[in-house]
């Protein structure tokens, strides 16, 4: 074989695989964006369009179906439930699960291994497992149907990421910071509260955020354990069959857009979680 | 005054012994550095002192007052980090005046001496800046100016040039010599650079496998070692060692040569010398010659003695080519004698 036929099979192959690179990312983000696409359409359409066929690619900006969202009965209520569980939950997540991120970080215990195992582990079960005893428990202690009761159940989903992204933080600033405010005249709190604190606020505002979002989404524990205080996706849920298709999509909008934004706001520090470097 | 005692200190970490009972006196405005290599224990007893690390036993005092049971910020110390450790949130000013405001000291006096000491450490232009806008160099002199702020009886550093580039370390060592030195404060500096521990000691501790193995001027820890392990670890090649047979008393015999030696009745010594206390002579060790490296300065010459790989510096004139033999002479005066058993110096 001479050198151009090797040549030209190396540039045929390089070109393939460039080709099917950039097919793949064609598609992931299509199979991402697509619905979101479809999604905004229908929501900013007047409901008469929504319910006809075919639809149109490109959105009327008629706020016909998000009206009717509004003003559909115990929506907005819904709305102001999901706001409160969400930021209980992230409240209680954070005061939880940034000392056990500091502690992972900064102090050598027994069973430190184990303790970052079992705080994953709690995402090994089954919401649906563990819904059913806990709605007996809560009606028991009077939890049940209560903002605060869901925001306990929200707190145990959101913590193991509260927990490991506040340890990477952490473990991102090098201890020697503390130990030169010790020698500056720090105790441990005050030098968390003028070093460590200043430094790590965007992150657990991140962790904070995450939180809230991991709450916002939930259905299934916000289904079982609340009746007349719903969180907009269990009411959303409640009235899937009999609710009209622009009601769905308004809600489904009003669902994603705050996840969506706050998810991109804080994705450097998601990556951070995983021990992606993103800088 | 801040004299430092350091009575009986021993650490260790599990199973790991880093420290065995270390004493230690350092002077008051003394600059003592604790030269070792990594893993020697000279960090962990720096930051005992500091009172970042808590030593398993033994006490430690400071201008006659014990301060091994108190948190650092109450024993009259300030540290300098390997890595600097400013504060990436704060501005230069802030950083340096961090720990005149914990002590709470009026805003004119702050003011003050942040503007005194970023005089000494050059580096007045940068007081508005952040740490992520300064260099190596000018990140060593913030750390620098925020230990001298404090005013510390001691001032305590842990390889603090180590992350600067050559030319920069040499030119902090003599600047950083000539602020300590001022300042008149007892200064314990952590280095594994023997060049910098000599460049800027008043004494230093060899360290190893946490032991003192000597405490003394730079010279005498380079003419006279204490132990072995310090005549080949201090010196660039470090010394060179041959057995030693008797010859009769104060008599040795080395490679076929008699000198003259300690009068012990050991067996076998060790007969030892720096490279460049040997000259080309008529009498002396003979030696073939095996590599042959023109430093500009002075030539260095790897030769062979019997079994034993032997260095010698000569004149960089010296022409000297491999596979030569070469008569070496010894300084009588620079000789040195170990007891291979014990390795440790016989007089």
């Amino acid at each position: 074989m001479t050198d151009a036929a090797v040549n030209d099979v190396s540039v045929d192959t390089r070109k393939s695989g460039r080709f099917l690179y950039g097919a793949s990312v064609v598609f992931l983000c299509a199979w991402v964006i697509v619905p979101i696409y479809f999604l905004l359409i229908n929501t900013l359409s007047s409901p008469e369009t929504v319910n006809s066929f075919p639809k149109p690619f490109i959105p009327e900006f008629d706020f016909g179906s998000l009206q009717f969202f509004a003003g559909f009965s115990g929506m907005l209520t819904a709305l102001k439930n999901s706001v409160i569980v969400a930021l209980l939950t992230m409240i209680m997540s954070i005061i939880i699960g940034a000392p056990a991120g500091y502690a992972l970080s900064r102090f050598d215990f027994p069973g430190k291994g184990l303790f970052r195992m079992l705080i994953l582990l709690t995402r090994a079960f089954p919401l649906p497992l563990l819904a059913l005893p806990l709605a007996v428990m809560f009606i028991q202690t009077g939890l049940d149907d209560t903002a605060f009761g869901l925001a306990l159940v929200h707190t145990t989903l959101a913590i193991p990421f509260a927990v490991l992204i506040t340890f990477s933080l952490f473990s991102g600033i090098p201890i020697e910071l503390e130990e030169a405010a010790w020698t500056l005249g720090c105790t441990r709190l005050t030098a968390f509260t003028k070093v460590v604190l200043p430094l790590i606020l965007p992150g657990i505002t991140a962790s904070a955020i995450f939180a809230f979002v991991i709450s916002w989404n939930e259905v299934f524990a916000a289904a079982v354990l609340t009746i007349e205080n719903r969180t907009l996706t269990a009411f959303l849920l409640q009235n899937l069959d009999t609710s009209p298709l622009h009601l769905k999509f308004a809600g489904g909008f009003i669902l994603v857009v705050p996840a969506l934004i706050f998810i991109f706001a804080v994705r450097k520090y998601l990556f951070a979680m995983w021990g992606i470097a993103n800088r | 005054m801040a004299e430092i005692q350091i009575k009986n200190i021993a650490k260790s970490f599990g199973a790991f012994q880093a420290l065995n009972d270390i004493n230690l006196t350092i002077a008051d405005q003394e600059f003592m550095v604790l030269l070792g290599a990594s893993g020697c224990g000279k960090s962990t007893l720096l930051r005992i002192i500091a009172g970042l690390e808590v030593a398993s036993s033994g006490e430690v005092w400071i201008g006659g007052k014990r301060i091994d049971h108190l948190s650092p910020k109450d024993r009259g110390i300030a540290m300098v980090f390997q890595n600097y450790a400013v504060f990436p949130h704060l501005t230069v000013f802030e950083n340096i005046g961090f720990g005149l405001r914990m002590k709470k000291l009026p805003n004119d006096e702050v003011t003050r001496r942040v503007e005194r000491v970023a005089g000494l450490m050059h580096i007045e232009m940068l007081l508005k800046r952040y740490s992520g806008e300064l260099s190596g160099g000018q990140r060593q002199r913030v750390a620098v100016a925020r230990a001298l702020a404090m005013e510390p009886d001691v001032i305590l550093m842990d390889e603090p040039l180590s992350n600067l580039d050559a030319l920069l370390r040499m030119e902090m060592r003599a600047e950083l010599k000539g602020v300590l030195a001022e300042s008149k404060t007892t200064a314990i500096y952590v280095t594994h650079d023997q060049v910098e521990a000599m460049s800027m000691a008043d004494r230093i501790s060899v360290m190893h496998q946490g032991d003192i193995v000597q405490a003394a001027s730079p010279i005498e820890v380079y003419r006279d070692p204490a132990a072995k392990f310090v005549a080949s670890f201090i010196g660039n090649p470090p010394m060179n060692f041959l057995p030693a047979k008797p010859a009769g008393p104060s008599k040795w015999q080395v490679a076929g040569q008699t000198f003259d030696g300690p009068n012990t009745d050991k067996a076998v010594l060790q007969f030892a010398i720096r490279p460049e206390d040997m000259q080309p002579a008529e009498q002396g060790l003979v030696a073939t010659a095996k590599i042959v490296e023109p430093l500009g300065a002075h030539l260095l010459v790897t030769c062979q003695i019997g079994d034993a790989l032997f260095r010698v510096i000569l004149d960089s004139d010296a022409v000297v080519k491999p596979g030569q033999s070469l008569t070496l002479a010894p300084q009588p005066d620079r000789v040195r004698w170990f007891d291979p058993d014990t390795t440790l110096a016989v007089a």
